[in-house]
């Protein structure tokens, strides 16, 4: 027909991206945050495997890389803090959750739920036995902090 | 502690009279409907119908007996009894987006109305062209304001918002007010200046109070509770559901409810400056504990998956979550009794006595 329906370029324009009123986070710094330390968490997993697994809990949720613009630096951590939780005996879990603080609760619980977005082998099943003693132990609150943070870990 | 059940659907908001003999609220509809105690019934006497949207906030004043209603179309309408009918007056607004909330201030000359476009509109009544004229606190806010406070000084208003801040303008109109004393959060209050922001919280803030004295401010934040007494700021994290509305009943107590069902009462406490869990403020269930044949427990396990007895009905006295809290008796200072209307149709009244009493280690400082 005429000549200027011909490109469909503007179908692939965001027009969100426009909007003057669009809501914009600020954005707090996050380059200092690497992430819990690599080396650290393995020789507290390797060196005395029952007892410095709750240190290596501790250790991994240090420095959690919350702002991060750097992808690789959450991954990392999320795979670090999935080995450490994968490595507790089943009866261990509730005395290792006993120990953490709340916000320790609140940032396991925040770990934990970034785990099931990526489920591997037979990483949910343990995920799930901690998700039931965090539970416990942050009540349902822990949950709804997870839903509403707009700064995932 | 009493409760009625007014109808199925949910109470949107509601306000009461100045003696507490009459409530107003909407149905979850567009009209608003005034019930009025006559013994131990409650009859409807007036139906207000005027809006042409889910009316979202009312709010009585007691000393002038005037009603304010704000809703989803976009409308406030001031409703004075002549005789024995209400009528209505029409204040433009100017917002292109619903209504969400309105208050009268403590003079009741004023009233602030928060909306969905991103401002509030404080109005007040001119004489000269007898209509009531209102204007905008815009910035620094950046989405839906969802409840409005004001401080007895009739000028701070406190906002809570959905871009997760709860800030404290001054809404001081020098039409109708001389400048206000300085108070606990600042000493220069032009129009529309922020004395206060808040940080650190990351939800909605779905209610906001001010205490009696106007030197503290607490509000209801979809992940936490917030509470500020100028200079200490701390917060309680909850281990339930969102919280959505929050009121004082002392200097020190804080109540709160929401999506659980109940009500809960918050202590604060001045020397460590931290804000403690009081207790969980409900009808204690007096049911007694049936024992279970064997028939039964299999019966569960074969249709529910569980060996427990407990059906799966709420214990509490609302079936639904409560939305508002209003004082009914003695003020944010001392309150003797306070009511909650929640999603499923009903009012409650609590009485603070009896539910100290009742709840032994419960302590209202």
């Amino acid at each position: 027909m005429s000549k200027n329906t011909v490109s469909d370029r503007f179908r692939k324009v965001d027009v969100d991206e426009y909007d003057e009123n669009k809501f914009v986070d600020e954005e707090d710094g996050g380059e200092n945050q690497l992430g819990p330390d690599e080396a650290e968490v393995d020789s507290l997993i390797r060196s005395y495997p029952f007892r410095n697994l709750m240190g290596a809990l501790q250790a991994v949720l240090k420095n959690p890389p919350i702002n991060a613009k750097n992808q690789n630096v959450k991954d990392r951590a999320e795979g670090l803090v999935l080995k450490v939780l994968s490595s507790f005996k089943a009866s261990d879990i509730e005395k290792a959750v006993q120990s953490l603080d709340k916000t320790g609760v609140d940032l396991l619980m925040k770990y934990i739920y970034k785990g099931f977005e990526k489920p591997s082998d037979n990483s949910s099943a343990i995920l799930l036995q901690w998700h039931e003693k965090a539970l416990s132990a942050g009540g349902v609150g822990s949950i709804v902090r997870v839903l509403t943070a707009r700064k995932t870990v | 502690m009493s409760y009625h059940s007014f109808l199925l659907e949910p109470i949107s908001c509601h306000a009461w009279n100045k003696d507490r003999t009459q409530i107003a609220m909407c149905p979850n509809n567009h009209e608003v409907h005034i019930y009025k105690k006559e013994g131990s019934n409650w009859n409807k006497i007036h139906v207000l119908k005027e809006h042409n949207g889910q009316v979202t906030g009312i709010d009585w004043a007691p000393e002038s007996n005037r009603i304010v209603t704000c809703g989803t179309d976009r409308n406030a309408y001031v409703w004075t009894l002549k005789g024995d009918a209400w009528k209505p007056t029409l204040v433009i607004l100017r917002i292109n987006r619903a209504a969400r909330c309105v208050k009268w201030s403590p003079k009741e000359n004023k009233f602030a109305v928060g909306s969905g476009s991103r401002l509030i509109s404080v109005c007040y009544f001119e004489q000269d062209n007898d209509w009531w004229v209102c204007k905008h606190i815009k910035k620094p806010i950046r989405s839906t304001i969802l409840c409005l406070d004001w401080h007895p000084n009739n000028v701070l208003l406190a906002a809570g918002s959905c871009d997760f801040k709860c800030r404290i303008f001054s809404a001081y109109i020098k039409e109708v007010e001389e400048k206000p004393a300085p108070t606990a959060w600042g000493s220069k209050m032009p129009f529309g200046e922020v004395m206060f922001e808040s940080t650190g919280t990351a939800g909605w803030v779905h209610g906001v109070c001010f205490s009696d004295s106007g030197n503290r401010v607490a509000w209801a934040s979809h992940d936490i509770l917030p509470f500020k007494s100028d200079p200490a700021q701390t917060f309680l994290t909850s281990e339930t559901l969102p919280l959505l509305c929050v009121t004082f009943i002392t200097e020190n107590s804080l109540v709160a409810a929401g999506h659980d069902c109940y009500p809960v009462l918050f202590v604060y406490d001045s020397n460590k400056a931290a804000l403690s869990f009081g207790g969980k403020l409900d009808v204690p269930k007096q049911s007694a504990q049936k024992g279970m044949t064997a028939r039964e427990r299999f019966q569960n396990l074969d249709k529910k998956a569980t060996t427990d007895s407990k059906e799966a009905v709420l214990e509490s006295l609302h079936k639904n979550s409560i939305s508002q809290i209003s004082i009914l008796n003695g003020g944010k200072a001392r309150c003797a009794k306070f009511c909650t209307t929640g999603m499923d149709g009903g009012m409650a009244i609590w009485d603070v006595k009896t539910l100290e009493s009742a709840m032994k280690d419960l302590k209202i400082v």
